[in-house]
């Protein structure tokens, strides 16, 4: 096995597993991407989380619940991913616990409403959609699969937002109002969680070379922004963007610049929300040492039991 | 006053509701990811058997109530769950111990009600058996691990059953039920059986069998602790907020 065998596959469009020989770049890089998506599932699970014990009828409440199950579902196979290339998930869950690896910076923006789940499933995972489908045919075998499985549930989790978000839009005015304000919320940062204008987007290049990525942020950016803009008009919604006016010469969308200081400055991990977020992970892991300590000292017993 | 068949199903579906919401609590917060599934999971199966037991509670009262009626509309005092769903999650001990009593009840009881004259009742049952032996599965096995694994686990876990048992008696059954069961609508008292396999689930843990507690009951006659209130308010909250409003 060799960097010739690896470019050859790579040349090929073949899938790497594990047991192949791949440049330490590569496998970092992987690393680093697929750490940050499970750490994305876990995180994400939290501003929803707390809609759980909210939700307004049973049929929600339960729609929420499987989706919130299925995102830990995600970490999971996300993590398994990550532990093919050599790094154990208690190294990665304490990484993100030292705030050392990144969450999508898009679990830092409050969900002070219902109406904030819908959108959440709506445009979130709409926009995670975009960005993972082209992730399914990635070079690396076991992420590419696990995405497979992940990008099915996540349709399902789009569907359920904008359902959500058809009732409230359809219902009472009260409810209409509250789902406009969660567009308003939540259109930008959508828009943002493209990444950086393929201009400032440093490893793009090399990322499509290898096969991790398949399109650039900005083609992303504007499939998402024609797919969902119909979709707003159905609800009688208006995205929050003076600029957005149907190009027919180009066939797409034209759209208002997002603010990027503001995306720089999710990214750093700025204003109160990162702290909640992480403090809610690590009190879950330290509360639960004792318990992850018991099962292990139980599982040893019962392996010294059956050795006697 | 002898309890009909409504009273019944409305505190089949009390308990699982208000169990299930109390799993619910827990996502995010448990131990590894793996925890989060799992008590999502058996959250989500609570959930579903309440939803089934509200629509037939609807039926039997026959006021146009529907499922959210139920969850959403009544006050505690209205709530017919034994005392035991309603108390607070507490360290993962308790709400394993908490859980194995529960499992364990509600194994035997739809084990007992897949014969019930109410057909109903007897088709949900089958279904709910299967899902509640899984739920007993993992939370004994939850159990026999905390017990049997470090110091720390074993004193936790002790103290975890000898807080929860107060509450079990209630578990058994109502003590208003007796025509319901002369009626063949509700089965055998699964007292004896639960006892029998509550100890041997205990013995497996090496935890001790509290003996001289006393016990709590008034959950099923609407007399509730004080824990069930503030749960129905952050669960009832929006949906009361936007009366008639779907969702």
């Amino acid at each position: 096995m060799s960097q010739e065998h690896f470019d050859a596959l790579i040349e090929a469009d073949e899938r790497i597993e594990p047991d192949d020989w791949m440049p330490d770049d590569y496998r970092n890089t992987l690393v680093r991407q697929i750490a940050q998506h499970a750490h994305s599932e876990i995180i994400g699970m939290q501003p929803e989380g707390e809609w759980i014990t909210r939700a307004p009828s049973l049929r929600r409440k339960a729609i929420l619940t499987a989706k919130v199950q299925d995102e830990a579902g995600h970490g999971l196979y996300l993590y398994g991913a990550a532990e093919s290339l050599g790094t154990p998930r208690a190294e990665l869950l304490d990484r993100l616990h030292a705030k050392t690896q990144k969450y999508s910076s898009i679990f830092n923006y409050p969900t002070p409403e219902w109406a904030d789940v819908g959108a959440i499933g709506w445009l979130v995972d709409g926009a995670a959609i975009m960005n993972q489908v082209p992730l399914c045919r990635c070079s690396y075998g076991p992420y590419g699969r696990a995405m497979v499985r992940i990008c099915k549930e996540e349709s399902f989790h789009q569907r359920q937002g904008y359902q959500i978000m058809l009732s409230l839009s359809q219902g009472t005015p009260e409810q209409h109002a509250m789902a406009q304000r969660a567009l308003d919320r939540w259109w930008w940062p959508s828009i943002m969680m493209f990444g950086p204008p393929d201009a400032d987007s440093p490893n793009t290049g090399r990322s499509m070379a290898w096969g991790i990525k398949r399109f650039t942020n900005d083609e992303l950016r504007q499939n998402f922004v024609d797919a969902t803009v119909p979709q707003a008009e159905l609800l009688g919604l208006t995205p929050p963007d003076d600029a957005l006016v149907w190009n027919a010469e180009r066939g797409h969308y034209d759209f208002g610049e997002p603010d990027w200081d503001e995306f720089a400055r999710m990214v750093r991990g700025e204003g109160e929300i990162p702290d909640l977020r992480i403090g809610v992970r690590r009190a879950a892991h330290d509360d639960g040492d004792w318990v992850r300590a018991a099962a292990a000292a139980y599982a040893d017993k019962q392996a010294a039991r059956s050795a006697a | 006053m002898a309890a009909d068949l409504f009273t019944h199903v409305l505190r089949q579906g009390d308990r699982a509701l208000v169990l299930s919401h109390r799993l619910a609590q827990w996502i995010t917060h448990a131990p590894t990811l793996e925890e989060d599934v799992a008590l999502a999971n058996i959250s989500l199966d609570l959930l579903g058997q309440a939803r089934h037991l509200f629509t037939y509670a609807g039926e039997l009262e026959g006021e146009g109530h529907d499922e959210d009626h139920f969850a959403y509309w009544r006050d505690a005092s209205e709530f017919r769950n034994p005392l035991l769903v309603e108390q607070p999650n507490g360290d993962f001990a308790v709400t394993i111990a908490r859980q194995v009593f529960h499992d364990q009840a509600a194994v035997l009881y739809w084990e007992s009600m897949s014969d019930s004259g109410d057909t109903t009742i007897a088709a949900l049952a089958v279904r709910a058996r299967n899902e509640t032996a899984f739920h007993l599965q993992h939370s004994a096995g939850w159990l026999i691990r905390l017990g049997d694994g470090t110091d720390e686990s074993r004193r936790r876990a002790q103290a975890a059953v000898d807080a929860m048992w107060p509450f079990t008696s209630e578990l058994l059954g109502a003590d208003d039920e007796g025509a319901l069961r002369a009626d063949g609508l509700i089965g055998e008292s699964i007292e004896s059986t639960w006892q029998v396999a509550v100890a041997d689930i205990l013995l497996e843990a090496g935890l001790e069998r509290p003996t001289s507690i006393e016990q709590r009951t008034g959950g099923l006659h609407g007399a509730h602790s004080e824990h069930l209130e503030p749960l129905l308010h952050e669960m009832q909250g929006l949906a009361r907020a936007h009366p008639g409003a779907t969702w």
